[in-house]
């Protein structure tokens, strides 16, 4: 092979960049977050329940914040009806916010875990609470 | 969008119904067994098909004191318009501009002396026919049914061009992060970010739960006056009706929504 | 091919280093300005866009000059411009390049520029100078490369290649023509709002471009074995002559309009502003000047034979045209349309240290980008001879 120390260094040194985030993390998984629920508004509710079932939120709340948006700003309607006939006011801030009012605690957990950034709060407002 | 609502549902309802073994559903079947529709207006909401704004110059010096500026607080502090420090970088929804520069092309050298100099209340026209939605490449800026020109600031990639294209000044740009210039943040409002365009938005999230717009409310002196231009009985074309009413730049063909009684 | 874009002379890689190292400051100035915000700019509320748009609406006429080589020499068989049509494509890459960076950075949120794409707005001409610009620059590069590789194996190029190259010629007076029409259907910004406003940035382009042409050939002749030929040269100064006169002229139909009609609103206030100073401000008036005068002088260099045919005058006479064009394009005309504001009030600009340096770096990459590739065009016409 033509100039094969070289060729076999660099191509050592390029597997080992790019697996390097696999043997990195080996054997330090890291668990699962646990959102905490605990605010004063949750609390006081009866039935503990989002504005859909818990696994939808989880899934897919990204999907519906999406869907609110357009609605909203687009179309000006602002009220959503729930699967269960419940009506909510669609606002993040508002309405999100109001029960999740620990962001650090709820949100962020869960984000910083998968590894996103949304920028939502650029301009959404988070609940004071968080800033202490 | 109604398509797009139903998908979801669709979808939850069709694993449902596998994982209880029954098979897929007709689609049908799950349009049927649910009429509610998912998404509503809220039934307090003002509804119009052109708002417009008429604003009574006359009142506002005869009844307000010198120096009122009780619908720019109100406006700003409602949607956490900032207060940036220097001209420059200026970011306002509505404010005050003297008479020569609000209409630059009905001023001439002998004018008479209540209007020299005067301050107009100034804010976007609302055009009927908007040169900043037209020129906007992403649609973050587009016309509402209701004829209220809004942003979606989510959309915005700030190339501002909808600045170049509006002539009355309307549009200001966030050049730098605006929340620390908010003295007094309203929770239930949004903040913009930087790098967006903003401008009034005739409080659309006030008329959807059936209040008029904050600089409307705020004057004690009834010089802001709301409705819709389509309803031959509204308020607003009452006043058109009786009143000489100027605009800004109709010479332009944006047909501005905003009248001046002087 | 690519592999003759690493074997150079030391002065070479010189000049390759200096350019990366202009784009490095540039870059660490953009990075500034991403964490910033464009108030690092000399930008405000009233003068919205300047020194990125303006240079954005220049290079796009250097863009488009390259068809001034092309038609010649693909419609009217003018033998002489074979030999440089293949630089006129390259120049063409690197500006539309360029062109697209500065739009880049100009934007308040670049993250979210494919939001063009997702949401197509054919009633924005933004849009269809989106489309215009990439299209030329896919096409510049595609013919390019293919017209380089054939002459580096002695064959004809390829037939498709052809029927792009005819595509490319009306492509490249549309990307002027839609640049131009950006500014040009505004209400309110009385400076842009005239009808000659794209056949005044066509002939501006064709003054500017072979200009810079011509000059990238001496400076090829003086440092490669490559030289364009005297015959093309001159042909391509003649182009130079004819399309600075018509610039000029159409300047002055500006002036005319504005001046003898009195109307304030056909861009006699911004024309004042430019060329007299407004309300006391006049912070473009000495540059605006030295447009004037280096238009001057080009076209006395130009029109006068002895001095065109001439190398050494003619190559000052180049770079003034290339200067005045960048001058009255690239900073005139858009500051020139927001002032006064739509309040009939003066509110100037100029930019700031951080935004010249990012305007430099990008300055350096097309050049890198052109320097590459003429690294390699220059290559394949000394191995073929």
């Amino acid at each position: 092979m033509y100039n094969a120390r070289n060729t076999v260094i660099g191509l050592i040194l390029l597997i080992g960049l790019v697996s390097f985030p696999f043997w990195y993390s080996t054997g330090k998984a890291a668990s699962a977050p646990q959102p905490k629920l605990d605010t004063p508004t949750i609390q006081e509710l009866e039935e503990k329940r989002c504005v859909e079932a818990t696994p939808y939120m989880r899934a897919s709340h990204m999907q519906l914040l999406n869907e609110w948006r357009t609605s909203v700003i687009r179309e000006g309607n602002r009220i959503y009806v729930a699967e269960n006939g419940e009506r909510y006011n669609m606002s993040l801030q508002n309405t999100c916010m109001e029960c999740h009012s620990n962001k650090t605690q709820f949100c962020d957990r869960c984000h910083k875990y998968v590894g996103v950034k949304p920028d939502c709060w650029t301009c959404h407002i988070e609940s004071k609470e968080n800033k202490l | 969008m109604r398509g797009k609502r139903m998908d979801r549902r669709t979808f939850l309802k069709v694993a449902g119904a596998c994982v209880l073994g029954l098979g897929v559903m007709p689609v049908t079947d799950v349009f049927g067994g649910n009429d509610l529709p998912k998404i509503l207006r809220n039934p307090n909401a003002l509804v119009g098909k052109k708002w417009a704004m008429v604003v009574d110059m006359k009142k506002c010096w005869d009844n307000g004191e010198e120096g009122c500026v009780d619908c720019i607080r109100a406006c700003h502090r409602t949607h956490n318009v900032p207060n940036i420090g220097n001209a420059k970088e200026e970011i306002k929804w509505i404010w005050t501009a003297s008479y020569e520069n609000a209409f630059p092309d009905q001023k001439n050298e002998y004018m008479e002396e209540s209007l020299k100099g005067k301050p107009f209340i100034v804010l976007c026209n609302h055009c009927a026919n908007p040169p900043c939605v037209r020129v906007c490449p992403t649609k973050a800026t587009f016309k509402r049914e209701d004829g209220i020109v809004i942003m979606d600031y989510h959309r915005c990639i700030g190339c501002r061009y909808c600045m170049a294209a509006c002539p009355y000044g309307a549009r200001s740009f966030n050049f730098k992060d605006p929340r620390p210039f908010i003295a007094e943040v309203n929770p239930k409002f949004p903040t913009r970010e930087k790098g967006v365009v903003e401008k009034c938005n005739f409080c659309a999230e006030r008329l959807a739960e059936g209040l008029l717009p904050a600089c409307v409310e705020a004057c004690k002196h009834g010089a802001l006056v709301f409705g819709d231009l389509e309803d031959p009985e509204s308020n607003v074309r009452k006043i058109l009706r009786s009143n000489y009413i100027i605009q800004r730049k109709p010479q332009l063909g944006t047909k501005p929504n905003i009248y001046y009684i002087v | 091919m690519l592999e003759m874009a690493l074997k150079g002379s030391k002065r070479y890689w010189g000049w390759i280093i200096s350019l990366l190292a202009v784009m490095g400051v540039g870059f660490s100035c953009y990075l500034l300005q991403l964490n910033k915000g464009l108030t690092i700019t000399g930008l405000s509320r009233d003068v919205s866009w300047g020194l990125y748009i303006g240079q954005f609406t220049f290079l796009v006429g250097v863009a488009a000059s390259a068809v001034t080589v092309v038609l010649p020499y693909y419609l009217h068989n003018v033998k002489t411009f074979g030999r440089i049509t293949i630089f006129g494509e390259f120049l063409a890459v690197a500006s539309v390049i360029m062109c697209l960076l500065f739009i880049f950075v100009d934007l308040g949120k670049p993250m979210r520029i494919f939001n063009i794409l997702l949401y197509p707005t054919p009633n924005s001409i933004m849009f269809w100078d989106m489309i215009v610009l990439n299209g030329y620059l896919l096409l510049n590069m595609v013919i390019g490369w293919n017209v380089l590789e054939a002459e580096r194996n002695s064959v004809p190029p390829p037939r498709w290649v052809r029927k792009l190259i005819y595509v490319s010629i009306p492509w490249a007076i549309s990307i002027h023509t839609v640049t131009a029409f950006l500014y040009a259907g505004l209400p309110g910004r009385h400076y842009w709002l005239s009808a000659i406003m794209a056949a005044r940035f066509l002939a501006s382009a064709f003054a500017s471009g072979p200009a810079l042409l011509i000059i990238l050939c001496f400076i090829m002749k003086r440092f490669t074995k490559f030289d364009a030929g005297r015959e093309a040269i001159q042909k391509l100064a003649v182009i130079v002559t004819y399309a600075t006169v018509i610039s000029v002229f159409f300047v002055g139909l500006e002036f005319f309009t504005a001046f003898y009609s009195q109307v304030p609103a056909h861009g006699m206030h911004s024309l004042e502003y430019l060329f007299f100073g407004l309300d006391g401000h006049g912070r473009l008036v000495p540059l605006m000047w030295m447009f004037v005068i280096l238009a001057a002088v080009a076209l006395v260099l130009l029109i006068n034979s002895k001095t065109r045919e001439k190398e050494s005058t003619l190559i000052v006479a180049c770079v003034a045209v290339f200067v005045s064009m960048l001058i009255e394009k690239g900073l005139g005309l858009v500051v020139g349309g927001f002032v006064p504001n739509p309040f009939e009030i003066v509110t100037e600009y100029s930019p700031t240290l951080p935004e010249i340096l990012i305007t430099l770096g990008i300055w350096a990459t097309g050049f890198l980008v052109l320097t590459i590739f003429y690294k390699i065009a220059v290559s394949v016409k000394e191995e073929t001879g």
